[in-house]
């Protein structure tokens, strides 16, 4: 088939188009919060003394740790989504959420003796944390994969990879409130290795189904 | 045909109008193709093909563009991905060609200038689909004359062309036309 006759085909398919690109990501975002927050609420649940606390300094900046990196690794997926907007520049902002919180861990370090540091780090929850956080955002993880199928990403792998941090950082977030680890130093480690899983998962899926 | 132009036409194209879609891709096609000619050199690698992939790819992402931005980065950008993934793809050709040489002893066939692969990936077609996207390319009948020759509805016969192009375009991405 040479090329004139390719258009006359693709020139008659002109009415039939795909979901809109804004749509479809609008959508996908809030079915993945929903399928969190769902088994957020319907198994897990907050803590609680989740009152006393948000008067304490330590429970509330973990949401703000988890919602930065939600928001930013959002931002740079849908940007990564479409194909003249793949290069590494849209990842930048991705470094603000890491900052922060090794800001506070080094913060936390100088306020607590040494001898507690361990007990801080290891915590009592680890293994919830580890756990939870992968199963409320692998549902997230496989909408935001869809999407990006819907999507034109020329960086697939790059693309998953932050499709699986923002599942992460929707997970994490609602994990924040159920986990009575508050320490920054319960955060770097176990939020990190977790969302790091679903970080994998993500570059994985995106280089098996995102292809195009 | 500069960016505004070219602009305008995918604006218009992206509202149905099909006559402007189809002076969009006949620009497009040329800023494609020299974009790969200037690319491919002696590699063995037909820049048609690599046009053609392309137009199937603009097609089947063509929601990605933004419509206040300018069209080239976005075009460009595919044609790319496209080229690269026609050199995988050939590359990893090669190896196919040798089992099978080895296996079969079959002599090496080498794509003549009239065998496109995307010819390769129509033939694949459920065959539905192959009548309408043959109706609509080769013979260069309109919808309504393909409907009314196959004895299908028109909706019937966009809806068989749309889901033709769509598996086409899958293929390429995933590699899956081989030497067949």
């Amino acid at each position: 088939m040479e090329t004139g006759d390719l258009i006359k085909l693709l020139a008659a398919d002109a009415r039939r188009q795909g979901p809109s690109f804004g749509r479809a990501w609008s959508l996908a975002l809030a079915l993945a919060v929903i399928i969190a927050a769902a088994i957020f609420f319907g198994f897990i649940g907050p803590r609680p003394d989740i009152a006393t606390a948000a008067q304490t300094m330590r429970f509330p900046f973990k949401f703000v740790v988890t919602g930065l990196l939600a928001l930013t690794a959002l931002a740079a997926l849908v940007a990564l989504s479409r194909p003249e907007a793949s290069g590494r520049g849209r990842l930048v902002p991705l470094a603000a959420a890491p900052l922060l919180l090794v800001a506070a861990v080094a913060l936390e370090l100088a306020v607590i003796p040494s001898a507690d540091w361990a007990i801080r780090l290891v915590g009592t929850n680890n293994r919830y944390c580890l756990s939870l956080i992968p199963l409320m955002g692998i549902g997230p993880l496989a909408l935001f994969i869809l999407a990006l199928r819907n999507a034109a990403p020329t960086r697939p792998a790059l693309a998953g990879a932050v499709a699986g941090l923002a599942a992460g950082g929707i997970a994490a977030t609602l994990y924040a409130a159920h986990c009575t680890d508050d320490s920054p130093l319960f955060v770097v480690t176990w939020y990190t290795l977790a969302i790091a899983m679903l970080t994998l998962a993500g570059a994985f899926g995106g280089r098996v189904f995102v292809r195009w | 045909m500069d960016d505004a132009e070219l602009a305008r036409l995918l604006r218009a194209a992206l509202l149905g109008d099909e006559k402007a879609y189809s002076a969009f891709l006949t620009g497009a096609a040329a800023l494609v193709r020299s974009f790969v000619r200037r690319r491919v050199g002696q590699g063995g690698l037909d820049p048609e093909d690599v046009v053609q992939e392309t137009l199937l790819a603009i097609h089947v992402k063509r929601h990605t563009w933004r419509t206040d931005a300018p069209v080239g980065p976005w075009l460009y950008a595919i044609a790319r991905y496209k080229l690269i993934d026609a050199f995988r793809r050939r590359g990893s050709r090669v190896e196919v060609d040798l089992d099978e040489i080895a296996e079969t002893v079959a002599a090496p066939q080498e794509d003549r200038p009239s065998s496109r692969e995307i010819s390769k990936a129509l033939a694949a077609l459920a065959p539905g689909q192959r009548s309408v996207v043959s109706a609509i390319s080769v013979e260069g009948r309109s919808i309504g004359e393909t409907a009314a020759s196959l004895g299908m509805s028109e909706a019937a016969v966009r809806v068989a062309l749309h889901r033709g192009l769509t598996a086409i375009a899958r293929k390429f991405g995933r590699g899956e036309n081989g030497n067949r």
